[in-house]
């Protein structure tokens, strides 16, 4: 039975589609594309731990569509794993499946999951769909053989470094990298070195703004710091701009009774403890 | 590592098919963001402008006002590319200078933008990529003239912008609202209101704004900070 279900994406679209780019296009409009974020992500390895940081703004085109989205998804509670979805929507759907793959492998071996294996199952799925699943991403985590720091690519590589950065505001955070990183930092230190990193990416970068979130992984523990710093205040507006009733004009009102019998009466007690 | 779309389905690599001559194009023109607003009372003008110069994802720079002064009268607001938005303002502060001398007077806004529309309609095969608002007192005349509120949104933010100034200058889709005219400092709040909302959620629009208020006095210019990020 299993044998017979189409596997993978189904292309069949694709010329369909091709027409209808074309036939737009000969009109003078273009398809819509998949939404970017624009994003400031970074990660670094200190000495008790992964530090995992993000900005909060997610773009359309030009235009920010969420002032406060999370982009640090969790992998798995019970074993500390983090990542961080980087420029697509795709990302939600890629960490679902990461989450339950992590989950069911894990009960298959019989051992805590390892960071290294999240990083092949992710690199494997994204190389199978040639990049066509937008995601960048940075895993992060804490196992058996320490903390470790991976980031991949949509087309399916991947790098283990002791920090890292992705998204278009990556350039901005990495030159904090390179002034202040140094190997096994306390965790203040290395807390505000990633914070520091962020706020130049949003700063710096159009597609990066609001808050910074962090999430500090160690063995024993997983923080995850929502809006840990906010670098920029909404600015305050002067006047006000409320509406009385009455203001939006009724054009037409048209009132239809709806004849109701009451056929049973039931209550059920809410457990209030 | 050779890609799989390299390989046909039966197999074999692909013929490479040449699609014919590929152009690459040249664009002469960037996009460096901004967005400006005018609006017109009774007895004042304002133009107002944001002052982030973007290009990409980059900012260029965080105090680059759109805002040029033409005249004591006169402000214009110009945004889009930049590189056009200096050659324009250099060639009307040029024939500014030349009626001045011939006709030994100074240009009426009215006159200003009549000549802009000139100046641009020479370009019209090859356009300057700036978007433009003039804002100014004309001289008083003796008659009763017509006159009401009049506001315009250009720029990046524009789309955001003039629908809220539609509803709070011109009434629209409003019913039961005192329709008063508007008074300067309601103005001058309303344009830092409106910019502090653009601010939020257009990339091009923030670091600062630059109002310049125009009055029988003078111009006269108010800086507001915005979000930098």
């Amino acid at each position: 039975l299993l044998h017979n279900l189409p596997q993978g994406f189904s292309f069949e679209n694709t010329r369909r589609n091709a027409v209808l780019e074309a036939n737009l296009s000969e009109k003078g409009y273009s398809a819509p594309n998949a939404r970017k974020t624009g994003t400031t992500i970074a990660g670094l390895i200190f000495k008790d731990g992964v530090i995992l940081g993000a900005d909060t703004r997610a773009t359309d085109d030009m235009v920010v569509a969420d002032k406060n989205c999370m982009k640090i998804h969790y992998i798995s509670l019970s074993e500390t794993f983090f990542t961080l979805p980087g420029v697509a929507a795709d990302a939600d759907v890629t960490t679902q499946m990461m989450s339950s793959n992590v989950e069911l492998h894990s009960l298959s071996t019989g051992r805590p999951p390892l960071v290294a294996m999240v990083t092949r199952q992710l690199k494997q799925m994204l190389f199978r769909y040639q990049g066509h699943i937008g995601s960048s991403l940075i895993v992060g985590g804490v196992d058996v053989n320490g903390p470790q720091l991976y980031s991949i690519y949509p087309h399916g590589s991947y790098d283990k470094l002791p920090f890292l950065t992705m998204g278009s505001g990556a350039a901005s955070a990495i030159s904090v990298f390179e002034d202040r990183y140094k190997p096994n930092m306390e965790l203040e230190e290395a807390k505000q070195l990633v914070r520091d990193a962020i706020t130049a990416g949003i700063f710096c970068d159009l597609g990066s703004g609001s808050n910074v979130d962090l999430c500090v992984i160690t063995d024993k523990t997983v923080d995850y710091l929502r809006g840990y710093d906010q670098p920029v205040q909404k600015g305050m507006r002067g006047g006000t701009y409320r509406y009385k009733p009455g203001t939006t004009a009724v054009l037409t009102k048209t009132v239809t009774p709806l004849p109701l019998d009451v056929v049973d009466e039931s209550v059920q007690v809410m457990d209030t403890e | 590592m050779i890609s799989a779309q390299a390989y046909g389905g039966n197999g074999k690599v692909k013929e490479y098919h040449y699609t014919g001559p590929v152009e690459h194009k040249f664009s002469p023109y960037a996009f460096n963001g901004g967005t400006v607003l005018a609006v017109a009372g009774e007895d004042f003008a304002l133009v107002a402008s944001d002052t982030r110069l973007s290009e990409g994802y980059s900012i260029h720079s965080r105090d680059s006002p759109k805002c040029y002064k033409l005249t004591d009268t006169t402000v214009i607001g110009c945004s889009g590319f930049h590189g056009d938005c200096l050659t324009l303002t250099k060639i009307i502060e040029a024939r500014l200078k030349m009626y001045k001398h011939s006709n030994n007077k100074s240009m009426t806004s009215g006159a200003i933008a009549a000549m802009l529309s000139t100046i641009l309609y020479g370009r019209r095969f090859f356009p300057y990529y700036v978007y433009n608002i003039i804002g100014g007192l004309d001289e008083e005349g003796d008659s009763e003239t017509y006159k009401q509120d009049t506001y315009k949104a250009g720029g990046s933010a524009s789309a955001m912008l003039q629908p809220l100034l539609d509803n709070q200058i011109g009434f629209k889709n409003m019913e039961n609202v005192e329709q008063l005219p508007l008074s300067q400092e309601k103005a001058v709040q309303l344009v830092k209101d409106v910019f502090i909302s653009a601010a939020e959620r257009d990339v091009y629009t923030g670091d600062a704004l630059k109002i310049c208020i125009i009055t029988k006095e003078g111009v006269r210019e108010e800086i507001v900070p915005l979000r930098k990020d």
